[in-house]
């Protein structure tokens, strides 16, 4: 048996889901937009199932709009806010430098458009820079785009503040939040965004679903043209079966929440990074402060991320270097970049995220192995070679790294 | 990315000619790890041909692939032999890389040369102060 530990790359369907989405697999085929029986009765299924979607982020229903996962619903938000003004009085883009790909490349795409758009910085903690921020918005944002956690290093940022900076200015927030929903409370409301992505299968529901939460009365454009589901801001004969299983997913996801799952995830995460602390010497926790209970990042000195995730998949445990995007990609992680940790220890990093399934065991044997394949990796560095010749202690290496 | 091929993660977790030789006749370090990775050959020559070779590697899976391969391409050749093999043919002997993994392979056909650069510096010297 594997031990799986990239819940933020993608999450197993729970039975609860399975067993829901069964009879839309089977007999309940029927198209929603379809006026007999056979589409009215799939059309109630969807009604129900984006009730429990909106529950769960303590939206109205009908602030949700299902899209096919959180990549398009971060495009949606950024291209339909942009498209739905007519006079571009406010022509400036913020955000955060550390958010996943499918923001920064839209944002980098409304660049090209002629928007005017800016990273905003983080600090070596990974939390955008409040002060920084400050001095880059103006009235002429039209919005802000900032992820609720961070998908590699966990790390939370202050959505509430981030809101509070922005409606003094009459300025748009939307909020990436795939990878909070189910670790921590996300309420729109106590948040105070305008829009919000969610998405499914990080929360133990099917791929290929997600949701952008557009608050009531914002207008906005669609980025496909076609029919009129999803009120014309997302065409398309709905991902049914993706969907209901969804719908079923939030539910449980937030009762978990509720009863105190998480935190028995974030004891087993605490003791991986305690014991890794503990007993491989040479490795930096990236990230602090405030994170989702199930997310630890960690640099291995002197060792590249991408062997020591082979060496430990074929033990049968699955970790991540940096986001499941990035891995294979040369460039080492953006995020880990961007919190301004030295291109060689950034190579060096792992991303465990745990899930509601872990058990101590699995976090015992991790460790273990970890500890030789470190050792291992270590062995024929040719950059522990060097940091044992040149007779640095580890706090002096690291300051000579930054 | 594309996935790795068999004879790549076969080198990978038992990579051939791991570690250091205590008297090497030419050692290379090339790479970076600003940029990505680093290798270092150690070359034992006697009589202008290679009879051993090692290396310690700081980079990803195709890194230590190429490291493992080129160290067994290069034994038993002669000092022009050596040389005279190219990146391609470190991929070939491993039946393919990934195309965004191809740097690797530039990489140990470097680490073989810096090494006999570092041994040809060092006869060099050597005749010199015989000569003297």
């Amino acid at each position: 048996m594997g031990i799986y530990l990239d819940h933020n790359a993608t999450t197993p369907m729970r039975e609860e889901v399975i067993r829901a989405v069964e009879p839309f697999l089977r007999h309940a085929f029927g198209n929603p937009s379809s006026l007999h029986v056979y589409g009215r009765k799939v059309k109630q299924a969807v009604e129900e199932a984006r009730e429990k979607v909106a529950w769960a982020i303590g939206a109205l229903p009908e602030e949700i709009v299902f899209t096919s996962g959180g990549t398009e619903a971060n495009n949606l938000a950024l291209k339909g806010i942009v498209n739905s003004r007519e006079k571009r009085r406010r022509n400036k883009v913020l955000v955060s430098a550390v958010e996943h790909p499918s923001v920064l490349e839209t944002a980098k795409a409304l660049k090209k458009e002629g928007f005017e758009v800016h990273l905003l910085p983080v600090t070596p903690q990974g939390v955008v820079d409040l002060e920084k921020m400050e001095m880059l918005v103006d009235e002429r944002t039209l919005m802000v785009s900032v992820m609720l956690a961070n998908n590699e290093t966990g790390v939370l940022q202050p959505i509430k503040e981030i809101v509070r900076i922005c409606k003094a200015y009459g300025i748009l927030v939307h909020c990436d939040a795939v990878q909070a929903l189910g670790k921590v409370n996300v309420q729109v409301n106590e948040l105070g965004v305008d829009l919000l992505t969610i998405s499914a299968h990080k929360i133990y529901g099917p791929k290929g679903i997600g949701a952008l939460y557009v608050r009531k009365g914002l207008k906005i454009a669609s980025i496909l043209h076609g029919g009129h589901q999803e009120k014309g801001v997302r065409p398309g004969t709905e991902n049914v079966i993706g969907i209901i299983g969804f719908g079923v997913a939030a539910e449980k996801a937030v009762q978990d929440l509720r009863e105190g799952v998480m935190e028995r995830v974030a004891e087993l995460r605490d003791l991986l990074e305690r014991l890794i602390l503990e007993k491989v010497p040479f490795v930096v926790v990236n990230g602090s402060g405030q994170r989702v209970p199930n997310t630890t990042n960690i640099s291995f000195a002197f060792i590249e991320g991408e062997s020591l995730m082979f060496l430990l998949s074929q033990e049968g445990i699955a970790v991540s270097t940096g986001s499941a995007c990035s891995s294979g990609s040369l460039e080492p992680s953006h995020v880990l970049v961007a919190m301004g940790l030295p291109h060689e220890l950034a190579q060096g990093a792992i991303r465990f995220s745990l899930g509601k399934d872990n058990t101590c065991e699995e976090i015992l044997k991790t460790v273990e192995i970890i500890e030789e394949k470190v050792n291992k990796l270590r062995e024929f560095s040719p950059l522990y070679d060097d940091f044992l010749r040149s007779g640095l202690d580890w706090q002096s290496y690291l300051l000579s790294r930054r | 990315m594309d996935a790795y091929n068999e004879k790549v993660m076969a080198h990978f977790f038992n990579p051939k000619n791991v570690g250091e030789i205590e008297d090497a006749d030419g050692i290379g370090t090339v790479g970076n790890p600003v940029c990505g990775d680093v290798m270092r050959v150690y070359l034992k020559i006697e009589g202008g041909r290679i009879v051993d070779a090692k290396f310690k590697t700081f980079g990803c899976v195709a890194a230590v692939a190429t490291s493992s391969m080129v160290t067994e391409l290069v034994k038993g050749k002669t000092i022009e032999e050596a040389l005279s093999i190219t990146n391609r043919a470190v991929v070939e002997a491993l039946e393919g890389l990934p195309k965004n993994k191809i740097h690797c392979s530039l990489l140990a056909e470097e680490a073989i040369k810096a090494a006999i650069e570092d041994y040809q510096r060092k006869t060099k010297n050597l005749l010199k102060e015989v000569k003297e």
